[in-house]
């Protein structure tokens, strides 16, 4: 009897210790996920202001720009940038994130992947660890750019997928990633990046008269791999708070849980404990009628 | 006028100025009050606010893009770094 009231004890301790833990997560998780949030609302001034002068250009213009990075090409070659984090613990965030690259894959790129020329670039850890054991061909090139999160490290991954798409080496490149909808649920989209989607109405463009400097075309040009840069950060930062959220989440739960482990643990430690009492004033009762008699 | 420079990380300056010195993709400008509209690209140089006639700050920049409307000049730019 002994024995059991203290391995109920030691589990108690443990239970009491992973909640410690877990706690801990969850505060450390929603304090970077603020930190995060900023980030994206910080760039987002930017990035409006960066549509709006396309569109003033656009709607000064006739349209039609003979832009390489926009040309539409038999999709042969494909490449999927992946993002995910480096870190697990955060419930499915990582699973789902893969889940999604695979059904992607399946449903539009099945031709290209049996010809083996889909790749996948990752950015995060977890999805390269994860992708390269079911079989993909994966690039690990940009698998630390969350150890250094800086708009200049994000840029070159988006030019070096520009270069590959001008150069021919993909034919199509899309983003999967996860965007930030609020700490509890993420929305994981797979974005196209490459050939540049064409340009839906853009509202809100003033009609001004203005001087372009160098002139529209060039412009364009020059504006263009900026708004994919940009695309590709927002996608990167969007991945790091959905992961901060998605870690909060899923720690709040584990210390749920832990809470109603401890609960039942304790009952059945009381009930433990009094088993004992039990046993042992019987002992002595019965010992000592057994004297009387 | 006023001024807005932005960057991928955060708004760099937000205020009223009396003019900015912007490295054009085809050579140094400037742009006082009262300019016409205005879209320009930028190439590698140094950006330099005129707070007033004789108060200056600069910075370095790599790549960017101005736009100039309704007295009201916007700045956005690329691996700035005040100098």
């Amino acid at each position: 009897m002994a024995g059991q009231l203290k391995e109920v004890r030691n589990r108690i301790k443990s239970v009491q210790g992973s909640q410690q833990i877990t706690k801990a997560m969850k505060l450390v998780s929603a304090a970077k996920l603020r930190k995060a949030q900023d980030a994206i609302i910080q760039m987002r001034p930017y990035a409006k202001k960066l549509q709006e002068v396309l569109s003033n250009i656009v709607s000064n213009s006739d349209g039609s720009t003979g832009l390489k990075l926009a040309e539409e090409r038999n999709v042969e070659k494909v490449l999927l940038i992946v993002i995910t984090s480096d870190r697990s613990l955060c419930g499915a965030y990582n699973s789902n994130i893969m889940k999604l690259a695979k059904q992607t894959i399946a449903e539009k790129y099945e031709a290209a992947y049996k010809k083996s020329n889909v790749t996948i670039w990752n950015i995060g850890k977890k999805g390269y660890e994860g992708l390269t054991k079911m079989g993909y061909k994966t690039d690990a090139t940009y698998k630390d750019i969350y150890l250094h999160l800086t708009f200049e490290n994000v840029q070159v991954a988006a030019q070096a997928a520009m270069k590959a798409f001008e150069n021919k080496e993909f034919d199509a490149v899309e983003i999967i990633y996860s965007e930030f909808k609020n700490a509890a649920t993420q929305r994981f989209a797979a974005e196209q990046f490459l050939p540049i989607p064409k340009a839906q109405n853009i509202a809100g463009a003033k009609k001004a008269d203005f001087i372009f400097e160098p002139e529209k075309d060039a412009l364009i040009a020059e504006l263009m791999p900026k708004i994919l840069n940009t695309q590709l950060f927002k996608a990167v930062l969007d991945g790091a708070a959905s992961e901060h959220g998605a870690r909060m989440t899923a720690m709040d739960k584990a210390t749920e849980n832990a809470n109603e482990l401890l609960k039942t643990l304790k009952i059945s430690y009381n009930r433990a404990r009094q088993a004992a009492i039990t046993t042992e004033l019987t002992e002595i009762v019965s010992g000592a009628a057994a004297l009387q008699g | 006028m006023t001024l807005e420079i932005l960057t991928p990380e955060k708004k760099l300056f937000s205020g009223d100025v009396y003019g900015v010195q912007l490295p054009g993709i085809t050579g140094l400008f400037e742009v006082l009050d009262n300019h016409a509209p205005l879209v320009s690209a930028l190439g590698k140089g140094n950006l330099k606010i005129l707070k007033s006639k004789n108060e200056f700050a600069n910075y370095i920049i790599q790549s960017g893009f101005v736009e100039v409307l309704n007295n009201k000049a916007t700045v956005l730019i690329e691996g700035a770094v005040e100098a």
